[in-house]
This record gives structure tokens, sequence and C-alpha cells, in this order.
């Protein structure tokens, strides 16, 4: 590996300052915010960098700078070699232009030379799958195949040094699982590159080593492997104990009329191997969750669920205890629902515990928060399947791909044999 | 990466065989700062980015009169029918008297006029109109301000042939200076330019710039000799005249396609003064203003 340094910053800082634009002199004390503040990273020539952190923590500023599309308030970066920077694709687009003119003009505000566009202009359309439709205006050209026209001409960019903003957020699962591919090349070829993204998987699969931006600031700076987990354990920041006290808790159950509230769930957690609450789980890992509640009139025909959610809301799945016939005397309950093998993908969610007899008796949407964190799973097929393929991941096995040998339209495995 | 790439990246696009074709700057090191005093304009960039200005200039030509339904003849209609306003107006009831008819007089005029006018007004919008790509892409912004200027040269000698219909409709031999047009094209670019760098920088944080720049335009058609020449005005309003830097550039382009009229020394002196003091500002101001257009904008 080379030593020589693509990127060096020193005490990088960007100082905004708030409030209106019309700039009057007369309004002396305005409010300063700095969305970058002494920022010290290096990027080794060759390697790819992820650059993680929260929404507002200062990332996108950084790949500003760096790209020079924003001057920085402080400090010094040194880049060397040619730069490509990619924020968004498609920049530069004109609806009224057809797709050919657009890739030449999309190329040029890139960066690139009009021969090079010309040479890689058949490869371009063709990775954008929109040959029949290259001389319409791009108006006309479905979203679909806009975002893959104009990350096919971004895919084809060739600096030295490649920063790239999130910009796999587009297109289909097919489509991103193509560029995941694109920018695998990249990375391999000996480029540079520095890559923002919330999707971990992304990061993890496309970086080896990882800036963590915190509040402007870098909070851990590193192998992607670790970095990211920090960052990840970060993320849970509400309970540090693990163990969930729902008793007072008003802002995560749905108190309403309709709850009869003769069962109340009075504190939530998730169990680790050990018996001890934890919060964040690898992918795959055994989830428990213990639950407590309180009967105070007796109920019959208790039915208890527990469901997972996405932190949009979007149930994934939901544990039923099954319904419980014999009377629920007064007093204090647990149970515990175990869940042996987690199919969920690396990310955030949210359990909902629901308790119900002939009417619901009590509802806690957002009764606790966890995080499943990227591990190293053992089949290759899981490792390099992303979000975009699903939001859960099951196990599968394959057969081997083998040349179909038999006469179209033979269904048969087996050749039958044929009696004379 | 082993078995799983191969999967992923499907076709195998070859990068080795377009390596030749990219362009690398290894050792080229850019160092970002804060941006201190007056930075250059970056015309170092400027040069290295020359295919994006002929992109963006080739651009505006194409698009400009998209999905319009008379197309270029909008080029040649603006003059066309403001030179028959004119007439109606200024030479037959205003009964101001030329040396060479009316309409050939204005319309000449008019349609250096109109590139300046529609250069001046196109740059001071320009760099609000590419908001999207100053926020998203490095490059030099100067390319976004000098594309209106190459490409409205396009309109310019559509209407000039409309110009050379109308000398032949009057069977009008140009005089040999004539072959110095080009120049007085050149002053009148130069100044939209100038007046663009300051504009548009301006826009960028005051918007008034959008109402005022097509209102002071109508103004200064009637204070400069486009319609009537430089001869029918009064002795208390010479020193306006006198000091409006479109009077030299204006009086000499007729002077030099026409042969009406003179070129003074002075008003000549004023327009090309004024056009390197508009160039000069402009260009500091643009460089200081450059900076911060990614975040004001």
């Amino acid at each position: 590996m080379s030593s020589e340094l693509a990127i060096e910053a020193h005490g990088l800082g960007k100082r905004y300052v708030l409030g209106e634009r019309g700039r009057s002199p007369l309004r002396r004390n305005r409010e300063e915010l700095w969305a970058l503040r002494d920022v010290e990273f290096a990027v080794e020539r060759g390697n790819a960098v992820g650059v993680v952190g929260h929404n507002g923590a200062g990332k996108t500023t950084l790949l500003k700078i760096l790209s020079r599309i924003t001057a920085p308030s402080t400090g010094e970066a040194r880049i060397r070699g040619s730069v490509g920077s990619l924020l968004e694709v498609g920049t530069g687009f004109h609806p009224e232009l057809s797709g050919r003119d657009n890739v030449y003009l999309n190329g040029a505000i890139l960066g690139m030379r009009r021969r090079e566009i010309k040479a890689k202009f058949d490869e371009i359309v063709a990775f954008a799958e929109v040959e029949r439709f290259i001389d319409t205006p791009v108006k006309r050209y479905s979203s679909g195949m806009y975002v893959r026209l104009a990350f096919a001409v971004a895919a084809h960019l060739e600096p030295d040094i490649l920063i790239v903003d999130e910009v796999l957020a587009v297109g289909d699962a097919s489509f991103q699982r193509k560029c995941l591919g694109k920018m695998g090349e990249v990375s391999n070829e000996g480029r540079t590159v520095v890559f923002v993204s919330h999707n971990m998987a992304a990061v993890r699969s496309l970086t080896s080593k990882a800036v963590w931006l915190d509040h402007g600031r870098v909070a851990a700076d590193g192998p992607t492997g670790e970095v990211v987990s920090q960052y990840l354990a970060s993320t849970i920041d509400e309970e540090v104990s693990g163990v969930v006290d729902l008793r007072e808790n008003a802002s995560r159950r749905t108190v309403s009329k309709y709850t009869a509230q003769r069962v109340r769930f009075t504190s939530v957690s998730l169990l680790d191997p050990d018996d001890q609450p934890t919060l964040a789980f690898g992918e795959g890992a055994p989830l428990r969750v213990d639950m407590r509640f309180d009967v105070r009139e007796p109920v019959r025909f208790l039915e208890l669920y527990v469901r997972v959610k996405s932190t949009e809301g979007q149930r994934l799945f939901s544990s039923f205890a099954g319904q419980i016939e014999s009377t629920i005397y007064a007093g204090r309950y647990r149970a515990i629902c175990e869940i042996p093998e987690n199919p969920l993908r690396p990310g955030r969610y949210v359990i909902e515990l629901v308790a119900r007899a002939a009417d619901p008796e009590d509802i806690v949407p957002t009764a606790l928060v966890f995080a499943v964190e990227a591990g190293h799973l053992e089949e290759e097929n899981l490792r390099y399947l992303t979000t975009a393929d699903g939001i859960v991941r099951v196990r599968s096995s394959w057969s081997g791909v083998e040349r179909d040998e038999l006469p179209a339209g033979t269904l048969e495995r087996e050749p039958r044999l044929v009696g004379p | 990466m082993t078995a799983p790439n191969g999967f992923l990246t499907g076709r195998g696009y070859s990068h080795e065989r377009m390596a030749a074709a990219a362009t690398t700057e290894r050792d080229q090191t850019i160092v970002i700062r804060p941006p201190k005093g007056f930075a250059g304009l970056g015309v170092a960039d400027l040069w290295r980015f020359r295919e994006l200005l002929l992109f963006l200039t080739w651009r505006d030509i194409k698009i400009r009169y998209k999905q319009t339904l008379l197309g270029a003849a909008w080029a040649i209609l603006q003059p066309f029918l403001t030179m028959i306003v004119f007439t109606l107006v200024i030479n037959h009831i205003g009964r101001i008297k030329t040396p060479i008819p009316y309409p050939l007089f204005a319309l000449s005029t008019l349609a250096l006029w109109y590139y300046f006018s529609n250069s001046v007004n196109l740059t001071s919008a320009s760099l609000v109109g590419s908001s999207a790509l100053i926020t998203k892409v490095y490059f030099p912004r100067i390319s976004v301000v000098l594309s209106p200027i190459f490409a409205g040269l396009v309109d310019y000698c559509l209407a000039f042939c409309l110009v050379l219909g109308a000398m032949a409709y009057y069977s009008f031999a140009p005089p040999l200076h004539a072959l110095l047009v080009p120049l007085f094209v050149v002053l009148a670019g130069l100044m939209a330019l100038g007046l663009g760098l300051a504009l548009s920088a301006l826009n960028v944080s005051y918007r008034d710039i959008r109402y005022a720049v097509p209102f002071v335009l109508q103004l200064w058609l009637w204070a400069s000799p486009v319609a009537y020449p430089g001869s029918v005005i009064p002795e208390r309003y010479k020193l306006i005249y006198t000091l409006n830097p479109m009077t030299g550039v204006i009086e000499g382009y007729r002077w030099a396609l026409l042969g009406t009229g003179h070129v003074r020394p002075l008003h000549l002196g004023i327009s090309i003064g004024t056009a390197l003091v508009l160039l000069l500002g402009g260009a500091l101001y643009f460089s200081r203003a450059e900076r911060a257009f990614a975040d004001v904008i």
C-alpha cells in the first residue's frame, strides 16, 4: 500500500451565519453555527474512506469543501490529483436536451474531456439501458431512466479522487446493486474514494477506513468496522441501562379510550444470551424480549403480541403468544418472547407491545428502540445483499448454476426413461 | 473480492481499456484554504474547463428557442418589430430625419443593442439560474457568466443578416470601414461582460437585480442613440449623452457600418474606459463574492 496521502485536512472548519440573508449592516449580533470544527484526517492514495454521522453532522459540508464548492472558514486541505465529485446525480441535466446532449453536457460539468466522453459514450448508454431513447429529450424520460442515465455518466468518471455523497439512494434495487458493483470496481482500481452514506452495509462493503463526524467534529477515525460499530452504538442514545420503564411513560403509549388498561405493561428490555439487557444485536443473533406487566382485574383470553417495526412504523413481523385461556388474576407478571435468529438487516428497529383480551388492553407503539449491527455473516449470499434487496434477510441455499442440457420445453430434472 | 464481486458487477466493464483516455493530473496539488483578499478569477481553471464553457454556450444556443413555434425567428423578429414601431413613432410622428432610410438606420443599431441588452439580462440572471450546478459541483463560476455572451453572438449574426437584407432592399452599399464592425461588437460584449460579472454576483445576494435590470435597460435604450442620430440631442442634454458609455459604441458602430455620423474620440474613449473599468471592477467583485456563492445562493 502506498503511504502517499491523497487528501490531508488540518483544522478544517466551516462557519455559517444563521438568519435572514438581507445582510443589513445594522444587525450585529447574529448567531453563528460551526458546521465543521477542527477536522483533521488524511486519506492514503488508493484508499476508500467512508464518512458516517447523523444528519447535520457536517458530512456534506466536508464533501463540499473537499470538492471546492464552498470555501472553508478555517484550516487547510491538500488534495493531490484530479478530483471528481458526485454530490448528486444528473447535475446540470437540462430537460429540453436529448439524452445524448445531456451525456456530453453532464460529462463536461463533471470535468470530463469531450474525447473522453466520446470514447465512453456507447458504454455509458449501455450501462444506463436507454439506447432506444438516447435522442429523446430527457423531460420525456421516466424518473428511473433519468436517474440511470445520470448515474451512468457519473459512474464513468475517472478522476484520481472520487468524492461521492449518498448517490446510491436512487434507482431501483437492481440498478443500485449495479452501481455498488461499479463503485467496488472503482475502489479496487487504486482510486481514492471518499464516500458519504447512511447505508452502513454499503460503507462496510466499499470502504476500508471510515471517519465518523459528530456535530462537526471527528468523533472517530480508523478501520471501517470499528468506526461504524462505534457510530451505531451511539445512535442508541435513549436508554443507557437497556431496561425501559413503561409505567409513567405516556409518550410511548397509546393512552386512549380504546384500551381497557386492565393489563398494563410496566417495563421491557431486550436480553442478550447472558441475560443482560442490551440494545444492540448482531445480524442473525437471537432476540429475547423481556416484558413485565401488571394485571389489575382478572382477565380471560389474554393475548400478547410483540411487533417489530421499522423506524418509519412499518410492521416487519409479529410474534404472538397465543391465547391464554385460563383467567389471569391481579398481580405482577413477566413474559419472555424469544426469536432464535433475527432476520433483520443492520439498522434501527422499534418494538411495539400489545396486550388484548376481548378488547385492546394496552398498546405501547414505541416500547423500545434497538439496533441491529452488521455482523460477520458466514454466508456470502447474505453479506452482499443490501437493504435495497429487502428489509429482512432469510437463509437460503442454491443449487450450483449448471448448464441446462435438457431440450427446450422439458421441465423434468431427471431424464425420463423411455420404454421401447 | 472474489466470486460475489463478479456477481455484482454483472457484465464486467473494462476499465483498463479506458484508462488511457482518462486525463490524469496526478502531480497537481490543490490547496483549499479560507480565501483571503482578492482571489484570482481562476483563469487557469477556466482554461482547464474550456470545454465546459463550450458546452454551456452550445447549450444556451440550443435551448434558447426550444419548444417555441417560431424558433430562431425570434432573433430576427425582435429587432424587426421594434424597427417598425420606431419607424412609426420616431420617424413618422417624431419627424426625426436621418441621412439614410430610417428603417435601415434603426435596424442596424437595434441588432447591436439587442445583443448588448440580452447579454446583460441573461448574464445577470446566470448565476442564480445555475444554482443547482453551483451548489453541487465545482467549476469556474465565470463560465456560466461568459456563456450567454458567446451564445448571444449567434442571435446577433441572425439579426445582422436582417440588416444585410435591408441594405439590399435599399440598395445601400456599406463603406469599406464596415470591416471595423466586429470591433464595436466586441466592445459591446465586453461592456456587457463587465456589467454581467458585477450584476450576476450581486443578484446572488440581492434578488432586486432581477427587477432592476430589465427596467434600467429599457431606459438606457432611450438614452442611447439607437433610435435617433446623436445630432438631434439638445445642447442641455449633451453632457448626459456624452457620459453614456453606450454612446461611443453605438455611434462608432453606425459610422463603421453605414458611414453616417462620426466617431468622436471623446465618446469612444469614454466607452472603452468604462468597459475596462467595468471589466476590472466586475472581475474583482465577482472573485470576492465567488467564494460565498454556494452558501448564499
